[in-house]
């Protein structure tokens, strides 16, 4: 689609049971700290229903304006649906740029919508800034690993709007602001809602509470700690941190996928990420790199994984853990 | 039961490496393969192929060279083979690429479009589901089990981050599987033999008369501004320490960033 009158920056906001996802509220804040010189608004757009709750913590995060379709028929996620209302609000409003978080629905959702409506999409973003060269008004200069993480790419849209991007969770930190108020819009649908998808069932995953993407402090398993992962696991539960692991260990089938951390697992940034046996290929940096605080147990002195920690250990993950358990589980005993 | 598959070929990721100098990617002598997701979906292919008959054909939208790919695909079992390849191609960016795909898939009708759930080249994810919109298709990602199909429906397992839905779709429809919905099947050389010289279709933009305008570098509603490779941020450097102090050092640290529970 192009047009020139494009302002603001909407948020697509992917919600469900009341509760919001951490990926649509990481943006909310990072594109109110993108736009704070500017004119241009933040605007959450949430289709369901918008209780008293749902709007003060969308303002809570930075949201100036909340455009919400409370259609039955868009209340729950479907993507056919959601891709409809969107599109109708995208012709209302014509906001200069679109979020989705990069969840499973963002990734899926975003790209129809790009197609729909003919503009340019990048996928999986880690990095967003304004782009103020030569005459681009506040158009964002969007950056994304390529090349299983060995190259980084920054994207622009020139010539199309809204500009729109799907950004990995966790990598933006959610933040409140001091003086909340968000406008509330209502959005009414014209276009016929009829959706052939049908959910049959909805299957939890078992094993649900570890939810790594949230740990304040995960200790790591790769495959150099395979043969002492009781050890590594035992270290984890003394410490009430959440088990991490590399691909490695997943393929390998001794860690559930879900503890993946990584390009194709979760994105972490916890307050320790503590990697034992994990040499540091880029795939598994870059999703744990923005961690506060990196120790790295290693017996190879030359392992990427020391590029960055911030305590790097080159010694045996197995000896050292003996060492911490004792000590911990001392410690421990009253 | 008509099915189509979306395969492309990619440099094998894991082999890249970066040069440090000039932060460019050193692809030379980088082997291709079949993107990993795009053989699984082949695989799912030929097994609904194998129960419920219908032909299984495969597109690829690429350089001359893919070619050798497609033969390959052959020698596993699909039907037919279609190569799009034209100059004005080069460059595309996920709009541009899907439309090429979703023009040449509308030269037939399929059942089932069937995408890898991304290409580790590009890692977006966006081809399979903007190749539906252009088809006017539903589309569903992610999806990790194909629990049935019956004469007018498809029903799926589709895994989300957490939990997994049961969805059920009417064709015809787009998939995006993920490389874990089937384990690719070993080829035997006389299949690999018996297939080495049978034709591709390759079809260039003459074929498939799209506006020029909508094609390659120029047509890309994305253009990318500028690439780098990853700058390593060397905090401090890696020491040895004996196991006790390496021990007494995670201590300290712990204790200094509140990582210790509670009781300790
Ligand atoms: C498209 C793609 C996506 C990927 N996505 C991910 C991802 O999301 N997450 C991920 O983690 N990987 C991912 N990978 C894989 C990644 O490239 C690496 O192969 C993987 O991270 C390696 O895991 P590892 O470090 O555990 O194993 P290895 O590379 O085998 O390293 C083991 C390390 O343990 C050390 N070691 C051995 N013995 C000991 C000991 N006794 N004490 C201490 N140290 C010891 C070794 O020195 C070595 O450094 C991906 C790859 C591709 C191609
Ligand atoms: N050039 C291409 N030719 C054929 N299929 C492609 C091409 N690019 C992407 N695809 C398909 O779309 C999926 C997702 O790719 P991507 O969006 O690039 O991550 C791949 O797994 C393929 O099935």
């Amino acid at each position: 689609m192009r047009y020139d009158d494009g302002k603001d920056c909407f948020i697509y906001i992917q919600h469900e049971h009341g509760v919001i996802e951490n990926g649509s509220l990481e943006l909310i804040t990072k594109a109110k700290e993108l736009l704070s010189d500017t004119e241009e608004n933040v605007v959450a757009v949430l289709l369901g229903t918008l209780d008293q709750n749902t709007h003060d913590t969308l303002a809570d995060y930075g949201a100036d304006a909340i455009i919400v379709c409370e259609h039955p028929d868009v209340s729950a996620y479907d993507c056919l649906n959601h891709a409809a209302v969107l599109t109708e609000i995208i012709e209302t409003h014509h906001p200069k740029s679109f979020l989705f978080p990069g969840t499973v629905r963002g990734r899926e959702l975003a790209p129809r919508i790009s197609a729909r409506v003919h503009t340019g999409l990048t996928a999986d973003a880690t990095r967003i800034e304004l782009d103020n060269d030569e005459g681009q008004t506040h158009s964002l200069a969007i950056t994304r690993p390529a090349f299983g993480g060995n190259l980084f790419a920054t994207i622009i849209t020139p010539d199309h709007v809204p500009q729109m991007a799907t950004i990995r969770p966790g990598v933006f930190e959610m933040k409140k602001v001091n003086t909340p108020y968000a406008k509330r819009i209502d959005h009414t649908t014209d276009v016929e809602l009829k959706s052939p998808i049908e959910i049959e069932a909805i299957i939890p995953k078992e094993n649900d509470n570890a939810s790594i993407a949230d740990a304040k402090l995960i200790v790591s398993a790769g495959r150099g700690v395979k043969d002492c992962l009781d050890m590594v696991q035992h270290v984890a539960k003394t410490l009430n941190a959440e088990l991490g692991a590399s691909r490695a260990l997943v393929d390998d089938g001794v860690v559930a996928k879900l503890s993946q951390v990584g390009q194709t697992g979760s994105t972490v940034r916890p307050l320790l990420y503590m990697a034992c046996g994990i040499s540091g290929a880029l795939q598994h940096t870059a999703g744990m790199d923005k961690s506060e605080t990196i120790i790295a147990i290693n017996n190879d002195p030359a392992a990427p994984i020391f590029d960055v920690a911030d305590l790097g250990i080159i010694g045996d993950a197995k000896e050292i853990l003996t060492h911490l358990m004792r000590r911990l589980d001392v410690s421990n005993t009253p | 039961m008509n099915i189509a598959v979306l395969v492309k070929q990619v440099p094998n990721t894991t082999e890249i490496k970066v040069d440090k100098e000039t932060g460019a990617l050193i692809r030379k002598g980088i082997p291709t393969i079949i993107n990993p997701d795009d053989l699984s979906a082949v695989e799912v292919a030929l097994k609904l192929k194998a129960t419920h008959g219908g032909k299984v054909h495969v597109f690829t939208m690429g350089p001359k060279s893919a070619e050798s790919m497609l033969r390959e695909l052959y020698a596993r079992g699909v039907d037919d083979a279609t190569l799009l390849c034209d100059k004005a191609f080069a460059g595309s960016d996920t709009w541009s690429t899907s439309l090429v795909l979703s023009t040449a898939l509308k030269r037939h009708r399929f059942d089932l479009v069937i995408a890898g759930r991304q290409a580790i080249d590009g890692d977006t994810a966006q081809v399979g589901p903007q190749v539906a919109e252009f088809l006017g298709i539903p589309h569903i990602s992610y999806v990790d089990e194909i629990r049935g199909v019956d004469a007018t429906h498809c029903f799926l397992r589709k895994k989300e981050e957490k939990q997994s839905m049961h969805l059920k779709c009417p064709f015809p429809l787009l998939i995006t599987v993920l490389d874990g919905i089937a384990k690719p099947r070993y080829m035997n050389m006389t299949h690999i033999f018996n297939n080495a010289s049978r034709d591709v279709e390759i079809l260039d933009n003459d074929a498939l008369a799209i506006e020029k305008a909508d094609l390659g570098i120029k047509g890309s509603p994305t253009k990318v501004k500028k690439t780098y490779a990853k700058s390593i941020t060397k905090k401090t450097t890696a020491e040895s320490l004996a196991p006790e102090d390496a021990a007494e050092r995670i201590l300290a640290v712990l204790r200094e960033k509140g990582g210790m529970p509670d009781a300790l």
